[in-house]
């Protein structure tokens, strides 16, 4: 498959702008601006089915078209480069080795929705990939593709960078909008939704790193070329982040609808130490787990993802193989969305910390069985009851993994201890060491 | 005009509701939280979940219009569920301090728990998270941020309607706390309205703190006498003590706050020095004298002046902090009674009172000075009473709620005021003017009478006796009514809802009336 996405692995230095335009960069702005009307290129992206890369998955050419036309206020593209999903780092390699492209997609969605400014929101922690970046804007703006008419078309667009304080949850579309205010990263309710009512109280889209990526090969190659790349509703090219205890972890381009198992046995090399697989979560931390007999069985595009009972997300693919504890992981997942819950709904804000005690208790060994029903049944009041999904991040994992592995937990509360871990408590010993041979 | 059904009962409600506003009309309570209908929504406390049918997910009431067609649930097993999970949730880092918490008896939590959950907390694992007690927060404000359910209700005041933004919240999940940016506490006068608003016991008033159950205050709806705004308040009393003053909702008049303060300004009302038995001057001390004593010899003293030297020679001056009611029947008496026109209003400034703001404060102190303009009464017309005392044709004077050495000092008061013959005081205290009287009488504070007070925009609002005056104290209408009936043997009815309905009937810009004004009152002009 030819390499959209991930240029950089054939192209060194696409991240300067002479190499990018020596390999087609910002022809596609400029097909935007002078052979396109608006209108046009929003059916073109709406022909490709190009569905959001953020976790979403919400259709982008539809997106786009629920700007009004004839706006009054200013229109702002804010494209989200908070990304903080765990498990997740495809935009980070795009901001850093291909900044041109995600600037292009950018560019081209201002024109299509008619906003002369956008913004760029890193995530705090992003330092490097935003002077990156801002490098690449200066580059760009003196070769007259962003500033005051733009290639002599007439149109006028800027690009602004804001990097966050560091939360997760200003990655959530509204969260990053307050906080682009310069105001707490905290959710908002929808409606209004951001198409009308977004950032500085104008019509707004906001989108992810890898989606604009996406747009200037579907101006440059058309729809139909996109749409027969992976399956009819879910087309495209996807970044997949393949972690955990798997040969060769990495990022890599492959069509939408490929298989889990071959990403993970023959694009990832297989498990590490030659142990078998366990788990997978598809989608980041935020989703429930695939056991191993289910990722056999999965196709990763968003419905096929949905249909076998997870969500891909972000496609932050992590592999745990049998020697994990997955009370531990749970542990882990419910640690980190109680420490990145802004606190604003009720249910996150207490349900997030509660399930981490209990969870801090259970891998301890200081469970009860109780405490398994109580666990699903909190996580099933926090779902769906708050202003953004961050409760669903952690009662979607909470669910799956004690439905899925109950038995684990059961172990913890029966044994009184982590079964996973040795006498020092060190958890899961590496495959073939010493111990293992010592105890075999 | 939506038509939709809430609980199987079909209604129809004005276009822009929410759904807590249009089930409140039908008389179904949503409970919440984090929703006051004078600020933002944010929909954050989730209290208010209900189940609209259609909708795939629980929908929060406060965010969600009510629209045509609408059928919503609010008792639904789901939104049973989430109500009862809500109120789980807020009690895992709130302290079960029912018993110290100024708030019992007024908490929403302590409520809503009782009504909509009722169940034991799953939380065994005994690791609240610890966080501050009591603390300073600044003007009259304490802060229990363990207790505090982030409504967030409070920072909202004070970045939408003060503007000052003092408070935010910091740090995240649940460990989120309520606080003053660093060296920057509340300093706002308008601050007291923040602990109206709290829900629960973690902003608390400093003043108020330890004092009084709530449940054995008594709350009298009625009208701050702090300046011409004439906020609508409930008095809080016990045992004719007032506690505190909080605002009540007038759309028409302060929405739902009032200023510090106006909050504050009870106390005044409640000092050592109330007039409780009428005094007369002897021999250069005041001793004290009975009623009947008290309005045989001011009688007289009217009779013999107004025998004299004519019945213009008794003259008036009612103070703009006096009642509709008050100001009317003073004029009534004097202008029937006694055949004189010489009256005058007087307005009352504090000195180096601040101006008027853009929210409620008014730089005119007086509750009344519009009432008394509207019943004709002059309030500019000092200097013509002076011109007649110099020229020796006013020679007697009843004040009601004027103090004119305040408002004059008391070196121009004597110059003015020095020669009449005779001074007829009617106050609550023995205040400067009184100490120069032939007589005083002591008569009712605001919260001791029925009345009314029109602010500044002409709006005509109740007041209401919250307990009786002190000692001998008599309300000013009665008090006026019994002069009258001293001087012309007529019976007179005392009740202010008697001299209002006359009011109405001889006043045009009160015409037409009644003492029943609502709960918001009436404008002038309606």
């Amino acid at each position: 498959m030819e390499r959209i996405l991930t240029r950089w692995l054939d192209i060194p230095d696409i991240r300067r702008l002479e190499v990018y335009e020596a390999n087609g960069g910002y022809q596609a702005l400029r097909k935007a601006l002078f052979d396109m009307k608006p209108e046009e290129i929003i059916n073109e992206v709406k022909n490709s089915n190009l569905r959001g890369r953020g976790g979403a998955a919400f259709p982008t050419g539809t997106k786009w078209s629920f700007i009004p036309r004839d706006s009054k206020k200013p229109v702002y593209v804010c494209c989200n480069a908070d990304e903080s999903e765990p498990g997740t780092f495809a935009n980070r390699y795009q901001l850093e080795l291909d900044p041109h492209q995600v600037i292009e997609g950018v560019l081209i969605a201002c024109r299509a929705v008619n906003s002369h400014v956008a913004y760029i929101y890193f995530r705090g922690e992003f330092t490097v990939q935003k002077k990156i970046v801002e490098t690449a804007i200066a580059e760009a703006r003196a070769k007259g593709y962003l500033g005051k008419n733009v290639m002599g078309s007439g149109f006028d667009v800027e690009i602004y960078t804001h990097r966050g304080a560091g939360a997760y949850i200003c990655g959530e579309e509204t969260g990053l909008l307050e906080s682009l205010e310069g105001k707490r990263g905290y959710p908002r309710n929808r409606p209004p939704f951001p198409a009308i009512q977004g950032a500085f109280g104008s019509p707004t889209v906001v989108n992810n790193v890898e989606t604009l990526s996406n747009v200037p090969w579907i101006i440059k190659k058309g729809a139909d070329w996109y749409r027969s790349i992976g399956p009819e509703k879910s087309p495209g090219p996807k970044l997949f982040c393949l972690s955990g205890h798997i040969n060769k972890p990495g990022l890599y381009e492959l069509p939408m609808g490929f298989p889990l198992k071959d990403l993970i046995h023959e694009v990832g090399g297989g498990i590490t130490g030659g142990r078998k697989l366990k788990a997978v979560i598809p989608g980041g931390a935020s989703f429930p787990p695939f056991t191993a007999a289910e990722a056999e069985k999965v196709m990763m595009d968003f419905d096929s993802v949905r249909a076998a009972g997870s969500l891909m997300g972000t496609a932050g693919v992590m592999v745990m193989h049998d020697d994990t504890c997955m009370v531990d992981v749970l542990r882990t997942v419910a640690h980190f969305f109680h420490h990145e819950s802004c606190g604003q709904c009720t249910p996150c804000r207490e349900g997030c910390g509660w399930i981490e005690k209990l969870m801090v208790d259970m891998e301890a060994g200081r469970g009860k069985q109780q405490d398994l029903d109580l666990m699903l049944n909190i996580a099933s009041n926090m779902e769906g009851n708050t202003i953004c999904v961050l409760a669903d991040s952690l009662s979607m994992p909470t669910r799956g993994f004690i439905t899925k592995f109950r038995s684990e937990f059961e172990d913890h509360v029966r044994l009184g201890r982590c079964p996973f871990r040795d006498r020092d408590g060190r958890l899961a010993p590496p495959a073939h060491s010493a111990y293992e041979e010592e105890h075999a | 005009m939506p038509k939709l059904t809430i609980d199987g009962k079909e209604i129809e409600v004005a276009d822009g509701l929410n759904l807590i506003q249009a089930a409140d009309h039908a008389g179904i309570e949503i409970p919440h939280y984090c929703y006051h209908p004078g600020l933002s929504i944010p929909g954050n406390c989730r209290m208010c979940l209900v189940d609209v049918e259609k909708a795939p997910k629980l929908q929060i009431a406060c965010n969600t219009r009510a629209a045509d067609g609408m059928v919503v649930h609010t008792t639904s097993d789901r939104t049973k569920t989430a109500q009862k999970a809500v109120l789980e949730f807020l009690l895992i880092n709130h302290p079960i301090d029912c018993p110290v918490c100024d708030q019992a008896g007024e908490c929403k939590l302590q409520d809503y728990y009782m009504d909509y959950d009722q169940q034991p907390s799953r939380f065994q694992l005994g690791k609240k998270n610890k966080k501050g007690k009591a603390i300073d927060v600044g003007s009259d404000v304490m802060l229990d941020q363990e207790r505090c359910i982030l409504c967030a209700r409070c920072t909202r005041f004070f970045d939408e309607i003060t503007h000052t933004s003092e408070l935010a919240i910091f740090g995240r999940g649940d460990h989120n706390e309520i606080d003053h940016y660093p060296g920057k506490p509340i300093n706002n006068r308008y601050a007291g309205n923040v602990i109206d608003i709290c829900p629960v016991g973690a902003l608390t008033e400093k003043d108020f703190r330890f004092r009084m159950r709530v449940w054995y205050l008594h709350r009298t709806p009625s009208v701050c006498a702090g300046c011409e705004r004439g906020c609508a308040i409930d008095i809080h009393h016990q045992r004719g003590r007032i506690y505190r003053y909080k605002p009540r909702h007038n759309p028409e008049v302060n929405s739902y706050w009032m200023c510090d303060e106006g909050r504050h300004s009870f106390t005044a009302l409640q000092t050592e020095t109330r007039l409780t038995t009428p005094l007369r001057q002897s021999d250069d001390r005041m001793v004290v004298e009975g009623w009947p004593e008290a309005l045989r010899r001011a009688a007289t003293r009217i009779m013999e002046i107004g025998g004299q030297s004519g019945a213009n020679a008794i003259g008036a001056v009612v103070g703009a902090q006096a009642t509709n009611e008050e100001a009317f029947a003073l004029k009534q008496l004097l202008a029937t009674t006694i055949g004189s026109d010489r009256i005058a209003g007087l307005d009352w400034s504090a000195p180096g009172s601040s101006g008027d703001d853009d929210l409620l404060i008014r730089a005119n102190k007086n509750p009344n000075a519009r009432g008394l303009q509207a019943l004709g009464i002059p309030l500019a017309a000092l200097d013509s009473l002076t011109h007649a005392i110099a020229a020796g044709e006013l020679k007697m004077l009843i004040t009601v709620r004027a103090d004119l050495v305040r408002v004059l000092g008391e070196e121009e008061f004597l110059k003015r005021f020095g020669p009449l013959d005779y001074l007829l005081v009617l106050d609550t205290e023995a205040n400067l003017t009184g100490q120069m009287a032939n007589q005083i009488w002591p008569i009712a504070a605001y919260p001791e009478i029925d009345g009314s007070f029109t602010n500044f925009k002409g709006r005509v609002q109740r007041i209401q006796s919250a307990f009786p005056p002190p000692g001998q104290a008599l309300p000013a209408v009665e008090a006026i009514a019994r002069l009258g009936r001293a001087l012309d043997g007529a019976e007179r009815r005392y009740t202010a809802e008697a001299v209002f309905a006359e009011m109405a009937r001889e006043e045009p810009a009160f015409r037409g009336m009644t003492f029943d004004l609502g709960q918001h009152g009436r404008d002038l002009s309606e």
